[in-house]
């Protein structure tokens, strides 16, 4: 049945069952693939989006219980928060095989969206569900901090 | 997406092979490494001018160096690109990168014997010379055309970021490129002297990868889309070595979106319009699985079984002197410890994949190809074609960490034999769900250790008597042959048997039990248990000898370079000053892969467990091309190595693996990394490896530092299993 999405702030209208997970609906049948499957129980964030600027895991959000909820996802990213989240990542050179970044992204971009001066362990209660395997995480912290100086600016 | 995956895009297409035929174009191979593309069919298009197998220059003066060896996120593109850039003195902004199509004669690896494929640290060691070369190959065929077109002497022109400039006169790279490319290549053009160099051993050299991975751009196995692809998702036995018997299939064809239901030697999969719909197939099959070949022992067994084999004799892996002797001398202190290391799953953030396509002969294979020259042979047998049928388009990688590796390319035969027993010839997509990857096997095998050392009435060591008993990772495989000797399997006993320290008396043994679990190398291979058998041991004789862990090492280190690296890290760690009340140091030195690092940790122990503060690296791995990757190669393989030290170990409870998720097999989380700080050591050597040395002295540092706060050496890993806490 066919189910209207709010995307990237585009109306998407897919034909997907309600229980299917956004996770796939995104990357089968929107193409949209930054967003990453990793788990598929929400237990490593590679696959975090937004809905209504909150940072879900969309393994474990049921198309059909988005509703009219905004959905946002790494490529339609471009808040002033986002801007220099990708800013500080790349000055920091924070990615390895990059392939849990994009869920690390949007955790970050949704934490400083809501604190605009993180401290560690608003880090550490903000990213610890967001696995990366090659152990970035030092410089995750390092970018999120410079991104938060960033916008200070 | 990268032009490879718009397969409806026919000229697209078509213009690819021609460059990838232009590329095997052996008989134009001139000299060792470089053969000049026949330009013939590309001078016709606006198409990227190609120099050699490894430089492409686009009209738009976009510079493509072509990677031979994988990118699993250890910075390789980066550090073969930057080489390349530095020659031609190429603008950095306009390096894009390419992974090789299979072609070992060009991209093989010199250190595997010419097969093509990444591993032991190997990258930069054996393609530092070709990337330079590569790179002041085109330099020189752009300086010719330069001063035709500029109409000056070659001498006379300067090139700074892709523009040649002589006077008022300048032009760039991308007008060159379709006639530089025509020109006679040099045979032996000239290297920049490292004094020039103004990227190679610099700061400020961004990654390659940089933009797209944080834009979510870069295109993994995981994200291939291709006309008429469906999605494999596969129902494996419960046991290794066990095969599907009775099928019923029925609920899993009526699920929406399933295509087909073929039985695979793997297991059962379904093939499907999307990933969810094979998911939920899968769910739905019912298999009865024949096991009667399958492996039914547990970890428990099989722990007992090899510590039985502990108290037998090995095979001699190295013998130097008489530790009997020694042993028996009076006044000695003997330490004794057995050591038990478990099964470790590689657990890249991505899973397992691979798409294949079989059209008549030809099979085509997209995935992140860590190994081709292991993935073509074998997917040409699933398919029951010759491997010069093969193609394989590689991929960024998910992760790795050995995984992608496999000398029976696991999982790219697989995704073949899906395409192969589906029939259709459209391109099937295997997707294993992370429950899958954690089950599938070729794990870092479960070694038990037996150590007796002893050091004499001065506190010197005299005596180490050593016996490793684990699967061998390379027994079984086409890797048997070459490197198998004596029954000794080096991978095994690495880092034990070449110790770093001077004991006079020395044996080691080997037992190499089999079992029905697929092993495989894990970051750092040997080094993984070698380093941390030995390096708590130091620990345990320095304290025998009542000596300092570093004073104690320092006396009796052979190699200068390993000496040096610690006395760097003892230095910036403040090694012997003092700590706040409840922090604790350790310290571990080890070499492997020719690179040398030692490093110390900061814990603290708590009420209840400790937790590791900071960690202090040295590393010496030669010349160093990116300083920030090899930051951040050591800062990673330090929380990768911690991760597992503490808290991982795959379990088998008669036969079937007990962990499927990241509940049950927990990765180092933000919350738990250290903060890690490393110190890299000038170095004129040629370059060694980076990917995978930082790992094997993280576990055995924070070992000595719980063993510094407890007095108890730990024995067990990982940590988390024993109970730690003031």
């Amino acid at each position: 049945m066919p189910i209207t999405l709010s995307i990237n702030g585009q109306p998407r209208a897919v034909e997907a069952d309600p229980d299917t997970p956004l996770l796939w609906v995104l990357r089968d049948e929107l193409d949209l693939t930054g967003t990453k499957f990793g788990c598929g129980q929400a237990l490593c964030g590679a696959c975090t989006v937004h809905v209504d600027g909150t940072a879900v895991r969309s393994c474990q959000t049921a198309v059909g219980d988005v509703g009219a909820g905004k959905i946002t996802t790494i490529e339609g990213i471009n808040s002033r928060e986002a801007q220099a989240v990708q800013a500080a990542w790349r000055a920091l050179d924070v990615v390895q095989c990059g392939y849990c970044q994009s869920g690390q992204i949007m955790s970050a971009v949704a934490l400083l969206t809501d604190n605009k001066k993180p401290s560690d362990s608003d880090i550490d209660a903000a990213m610890d569900g967001n696995v990366c395997r090659c152990a970035t995480y030092q410089r995750v912290r390092a970018a999120i901090h410079d991104a938060a100086r960033r916008l200070e600016a | 997406m990268n032009a490879i995956f718009k397969a409806s895009d026919a000229a697209l297409s078509r213009r690819s092979l021609l460059r990838a035929m232009g590329g095997i174009g052996i008989g134009l191979v001139i000299g060792a490494d470089l053969a000049p593309l026949g330009s013939a069919a590309l001078a016709a298009t606006p198409e990227p001018a190609a120099f050699n197998p490894f430089v492409r220059i686009g009209p738009d003066g976009t510079v493509t160096v072509i990677i031979k060896h994988l990118d699993l996120g250890q910075g390789t593109a980066t550090g073969l690109a930057t080489l390349v850039a530095e020659e031609m003195d190429a603008d950095w902004a306009k390096i894009r990168t390419e992974f090789a199509p299979l072609n070992p004669q060009l991209y093989g690896n010199k250190i595997f014997g010419g097969a093509q494929g990444t591993g032991g640290s190997t990258a930069m060691a054996a393609s530092f010379d070709v990337y330079r070369r590569a790179g002041a190959t085109a330099r020189a065929m752009l300086l010719e055309a330069g001063a035709k077109a500029l109409n000056v002497p070659a001498d006379a022109i300067t090139i700074t970021s892709g523009t040649l400039i002589a006077g008022p006169k300048s032009v760039t790279f991308g007008e060159l490129a379709e006639a530089a490319a025509k020109e006679k290549v040099p045979q032996d053009p000239p290297l920049k002297q490292a004094a020039n160099y103004a990227l190679v051993g610099k700061d400020g050299t961004h990654r390659v990868d940089n933009v797209a991975k944080t834009s979510g751009t870069a295109t993994y196995t995981q994200d291939v889309k291709l006309p008429g692809m469906l999605v494999a998702v596969v129902a494996h036995p419960p046991r290794f070595g066990a095969k599907a018997g009775k099928v019923d299939d029925a609920a899993a064809r009526a699920v929406k979106g399933v295509e087909a239901v073929v039985v695979v030697p793997q297991g059962v999969a379904v093939l499907a319009r999307t990933t969810h719909a094979a998911m939920k197939g899968r769910d739905a099959l019912k298999v009865e699985w024949n096991e009667a070949g399958a492996e039914k022992r547990g970890t428990d067994a099989l722990r007992a079984e090899y510590r039985a084999l502990l108290g037998q004799k090995g095979n001699v892996a190295e013998s130097e002197g008489n530790v009997d002797a020694a042993f028996a001398h009076p006044g000695v202190k003997v330490v004794e410890a057995d050591f038990e290391f478990p099964y470790l799953a590689h657990a890249p953030m991505e899973p397992m994949n691979a798409v294949a396509q079989i059209t008549g002969d030809r099979v085509t294979v997209w995935t992140a190809s860590q190994f081709p020259s292991a993935d073509a042979p074998g997917a040409a047998a699933a398919a029951g074609t010759s491997p010069d049928k093969v193609t394989i388009n590689s991929l960024w990688a998910g992760g790795s960490f050995g995984r992608r590796a496999v000398a029976t390319a696991d999982f790219v035969v697989e995704a073949v034999s899906i395409a192969k027993a589906h029939g259709k010839g459209v391109p099937v997509k295997l997707v294993w769900t992370r429950e899958d990857d954690m089950k599938a096997g070729y794990y870092r095998p479960m070694y038990l250790h037996r150590v007796k050392a002893a050091v004499d009435a001065a506190g010197k060591p005299v005596a180490w008597q050593h016996h490793v008993v684990g699967q061998s990772i390379l027994s079984g495989t086409f890797f048997e042959k070459m490197m198998v000797v004596n029954n000794i399997d080096a991978t095994s006993v690495e880092g034990a048997t070449e110790m770093g320290y001077e004991v006079p008396n020395r044996h080691v043994e080997l037992t190499s039990p089999k079992t029905g679990v697929p092993v495989l190398w894990w970051r750092s291979v040997g080094h993984t248990h070698t380093a941390y058998a030995v390096e708590t041991m130091i620990d345990q004789l320095a304290k025998a000898a009542g000596k300092d862990p570093v004073a104690f090492r320092m006396d009796i280190i052979k190699d200068p370079r390993l000496k040096a690296v610690l006395a760097l890290v003892a230095e910036k760690a403040r090694w012997g000053t003092s700590l706040e009340p409840g922090r604790f140091r350790g310290v571990a030195a080890h070499k492997s892969f020719n690179t040398y690092v030692a490093e110390v940790a900061e814990i603290t122990l708590l009420d209840k467990g400790y937790r590791v503060d900071r960690v202090v690296a040295a590393v010496d791995c030669g010349f160093v091309v990116n300083p920030d990757v090899v930051r951040a190669q050591v800062e990673g393989g330090v929380g990768f190595g911690l991760g597992h030290a503490m808290q991982d170990a795959i379990t088998l409870t008669d036969g079937v693996v007990d962990q499927a998720n990241f509940d049950t097999y927990e990765p180092l989380r933000m919350s738990q990394m250290p903060k890690v700080e490393v110190h890299i050591m000038p170095s004129t050597q040629p370059p060694t490896g980076i990917g995978e040395p930082g790992v094997p002295p993280i576990a055995p540092a924070v070992a000595n530092a719980l063993f510094a706060a407890t007095g108890k050496p730990i024995l067990n890993l990982p940590f988390n299993r024993q109970t730690i806490g003031s």
